[in-house]
Parts: structure tokens; C-alpha cells; sequence
């Protein structure tokens, strides 16, 4: 494959990620362990940074994921929307060794998706009358609700089953989740995919997130894929 | 429980069903009754477990279940899958609870100093869905009828819980009590431990079992 042309797409993990330092903010992409950056996360686990702020809807779970920063007492801030499944984490909360912010998930999916298309802020009836309401302006519209701001990051990584060189990505199944919204609300956004193809390798009206929205892309490896709960019939 | 639920749905009607309990009702729903379930990490036609071998690990419920999906399915992104949510274009959600009180506000994300699990997107759906159904068991560990007249955990939503189905009977919050629907067989008024002035019921309701 002639990559020279190019100028997103890196070796691996830790060529992508070697301007993270201690202190930025990462968006995360997945819900559970499903569509997770694993390379991305590996590498962050073996490089020397630590005081992160992750946005991530789970902060990993059932030990696995994020819970490797989280373990190596790499993360300093979460704002995510669910802690259930992740033992990790509620303990390290309620021993108060990490801040952590919950939100909840339409209302962390609309303040991302509004940081990466430009949009100021929006009203909505979540969380009115709950403790996400402290502090927030409430306009009366058929029903109160709740001025709500973008919520952006220094860095995101993103996990896709496949991806062109100019970064345009394509999500298999459910694994699609947070990931074309965080890839649009950071300041750079890091791909892995399990295929990575050439322009015209995905059809243009396959394109889930088109390549402008994605700065840095490689062919990841050695992919788990964990599945958390297997529910089947014989 | 999931019986009384299921009962509240029509033929081709579009469900949210949460974490807990309400996955059951995937499971036990008949397929003449033709439902659309939604989970909200981005599946619309949501079906219920796959074949052993069919599993796939980026095919899976908001409980973070392996699913299958029903001819005609879709994935979508979050903000997506909560603009159908938020937009009204659900018909029911399902979701536990820890407490409802006389006017529908909800609590079930949080015990301060105890237990949190986070919202997820519990606080979205209550004021998203067209109907909001809450199941959970009548009674807490602690004995204490979860059906009280004013929440003290944390709250979900203000007035947003349409329905209540507990082991013990059904009931809707409405006008600052609980009107009983119905009630499981042998259960009488007094068994819900529920005072009496909260509770509405129709006569024939009233004698107990």
C-alpha cells in the first residue's frame, strides 16, 4: 500500500499518541468494552501520563478497558454517564481518589456532538429538578429545562472496523455508539481500525464520519473484541 | 411482573427497555405482538439472544448483553439514538426503580454514600418516552414499600412515571396518590404497605383478597 501520500496515517498506537501529555483531556470512544480503542489504551497505559481528565461513557468496565488507567492511577477527572460494571471506578469514587462527573447520556452525547458542529449550547427537559440541574440556567419552554454547554477535548481515540487513509471511517454493528461524536469535539482524534483501506475502499454512502473530522489513523492489531455479558441460546 | 407490562403494549409499538428487570421483557415478549425495541447505545430492532456461535461482540444491548437483531433493524450513533428518545418518537419505556412517589417523580441511579450507578440514560428517557413504566420489586432490602409519598434518594425526573408494576399490583400516580390498577391475587390494600390516604381504589379492589 503507498502511504506517501498521506500525511494521517502512523506506524501504530504510540507514533498517534506521542503529543499526549500529563494533564490533557481524552475523549473515549465505546459503550461497555464494545468499540473500544484497545491499541490507543494500551499504549496510554505504558506511557508516562498521568493528572487525565476522560470522557468515556463508562471509564471502562469489569476491569478491562479504561480500568488500566484507572488502576495505574492515570486519571485524575471522569465525566461519564454510568459506573455500574465498573467496580474500579465506584471504588475509587466513593474513596474519593478520583472527581468524577456524571451526566446523563443523551445530554453527554448532545454537549459532545454540539462541541464538534459549533453549536453553543441547547435546552433540554433532562435532568430538571435533579441534582444536574445545580447551577444551570432553566428556561421555561412547554416544560422547564436546562441550558446545556458543548463539551469538547484536547484529544479523542476512536476505535473503527474500517477506515480509508484520508480517514473517512465505517463502524460495524453497535460499536458505533459515542465514537463519530467525540471524533468530532476533539482537537485531535486518533483512529484505529481493524481495516485500513485506501480512498474507495468504503463506499461514499458508507461513510458513517467523513475523514475530515479525523486527523490521525492507523491499522490497529491483536484485537480481543471481549465480549462482557454472553447471553446465547443452545 | 414482565406479564403486567407487556400487557400495556400494543401491536407494533417502539420500546426502550433498562438495565435489570426490564431485559426480561425482551425475552418474554410474543412476536405477534410485533415490538420495535430500542436500546439506546444505537440498536433499533433489537431481538432477543443470539445462537450459541452467533454472538458478536459489537452486537450488544445497553446492559451490555450479547443481542440479536430482527429483519429491518438499524444502528445509529447516541446523539442519534437520544434525539428518537428525546424527540418523543418512543412509545414506552421500561425501566428499575428505588423509589416513586405520589407524583411520579422517580429515583433509581443513586444511594448517597452507598451505591451509585449513574443515570446512563435513565434521566433522558423519563422525559423522552411516550410512556413511562417503572418495575421493580414492591418492597426494598430494608422492607420499606418502594412506593412512598415523596422521594428522599436522589431523583431521575419530576413527574415523569406514568405507570408503577410491582410484584404486589399496578398502579399509577395521579392527583398526589396511587391509584391501584391492580393487584396481584391474594394481595389486598393492606398489604402494600402504602398509608391508606395515598392510595385510590376501585370498589372492587377495596375488600382485599
Amino acid at each position: 500500500m503507498n502511504r506517501s501520500d498521506t500525511s494521517k496515517v502512523h506506524a501504530d498506537a504510540r507514533s498517534a499518541l506521542a503529543d499526549v501529555r500529563s494533564g490533557v483531556t481524552i475523549m473515549s470512544g465505546g459503550f461497555g468494552l464494545c468499540g473500544i480503542a484497545e491499541n490507543c489504551i494500551d499504549a496510554l497505559a505504558q506511557m508516562d501520563v498521568n493528572d487525565l481528565t476522560v470522557i468515556s461513557n463508562n471509564v471502562g468496565n469489569s476491569g478491562r478497558g479504561l480500568v488500566k488507567l484507572l488502576r495505574r492511577r492515570q486519571i485524575s477527572r471522569a465525566i461519564c454517564t454510568y459506573v455500574g460494571g465498573n467496580p474500579d471506578l465506584e471504588q475509587q469514587m466513593l474513596a474519593g481518589q478520583i472527581e468524577v462527573t456524571l451526566i446523563p447520556q443523551g445530554t453527554f452525547s448532545e454537549r459532545i456532538r454540539a462541541a464538534g458542529l459549533g453549536i453553543r449550547g441547547f435546552y433540554t427537559p433532562t435532568g430538571f429538578g435533579t441534582v444536574v440541574a445545580e447551577g444551570k440556567e432553566v428556561r421555561m419552554f412547554d416544560k422547564p429545562c436546562l441550558l446545556e454547554l458543548p463539551l469538547g477535548a484536547d484529544f479523542a481515540i476512536i476505535k473503527a472496523q474500517r477506515g480509508d487513509t484520508y480517514g473517512n471511517l465505517w463502524f460495524k454493528e453497535a460499536a458505533r455508539n459515542f465514537s463519530p461524536l467525540m471524533a468530532m469535539a476533539a482537537r485531535t482524534t486518533v483512529v484505529e481500525v481493524e481495516e485500513l483501506v485506501e480512498p474507495g475502499g468504503i463506499r461514499p454512502e458508507d461513510v458513517h464520519l467523513p475523514g475530515i473530522f479525523v486527523q490521525r489513523i492507523f491499522q490497529g492489531k491483536d484485537y480481543k473484541n471481549e465480549i462482557e455479558i454472553l447471553k446465547v441460546v443452545d | 411482573m414482565i406479564g403486567r407490562v407487556i400487557g400495556f403494549f400494543h401491536r407494533g409499538c417502539s420500546v426502550n427497555l433498562g438495565i435489570g428487570l426490564p431485559t426480561l421483557v425482551a425475552e418474554m415478549v410474543p412476536a405477534e405482538l410485533d415490538l420495535v425495541i430500542q436500546s439506546e447505545n444505537g440498536v433499533l430492532g433489537m431481538s432477543g439472544r443470539p445462537r450459541r456461535g452467533q454472538e458478536s461482540p459489537t452486537l450488544i444491548n445497553a446492559g451490555k448483553e450479547t443481542i440479536s437483531v430482527r429483519p429491518g433493524a438499524s444502528f445509529f450513533d447516541s446523539s442519534l439514538s437520544f434525539g428518537m428518545i428525546r424527540g418523543g418518537h418512543i412509545d414506552f419505556c421500561v425501566l428499575g426503580g428505588m423509589e416513586v412517589d405520589v407524583e411520579g417523580s422517580l429515583a433509581n441511579w443513586m444511594v448517597p454514600g452507598q451505591k451509585i450507578t449513574g443515570m446512563g440514560g435513565a434521566m433522558d428517557l423519563v422525559h423522552g418516552a411516550k410512556h413511562v413504566i417503572v418495575v421493580m420489586t414492591h418492597f426494598a432490602k430494608n422492607g420499606q414499600a418502594k412506593l412512598v409519598e415523596r422521594c428522599v434518594l436522589p431523583l431521575t425526573g419530576v413527574a415523569v412515571v406514568h405507570t408503577v408494576v410491582t410484584d404486589l399490583g399496578v398502579f399509577f400516580p395521579r392527583d398526589r396518590r396511587f391509584q391501584v390498577h391492580a393487584l396481584a391475587s391474594g394481595v389486598g390494600l393492606e398489604d402494600l404497605e402504602i398509608p391508606r390516604d395515598l392510595l385510590r381504589a376501585p370498589e372492587q379492589l377495596q375488600g382485599g383478597s
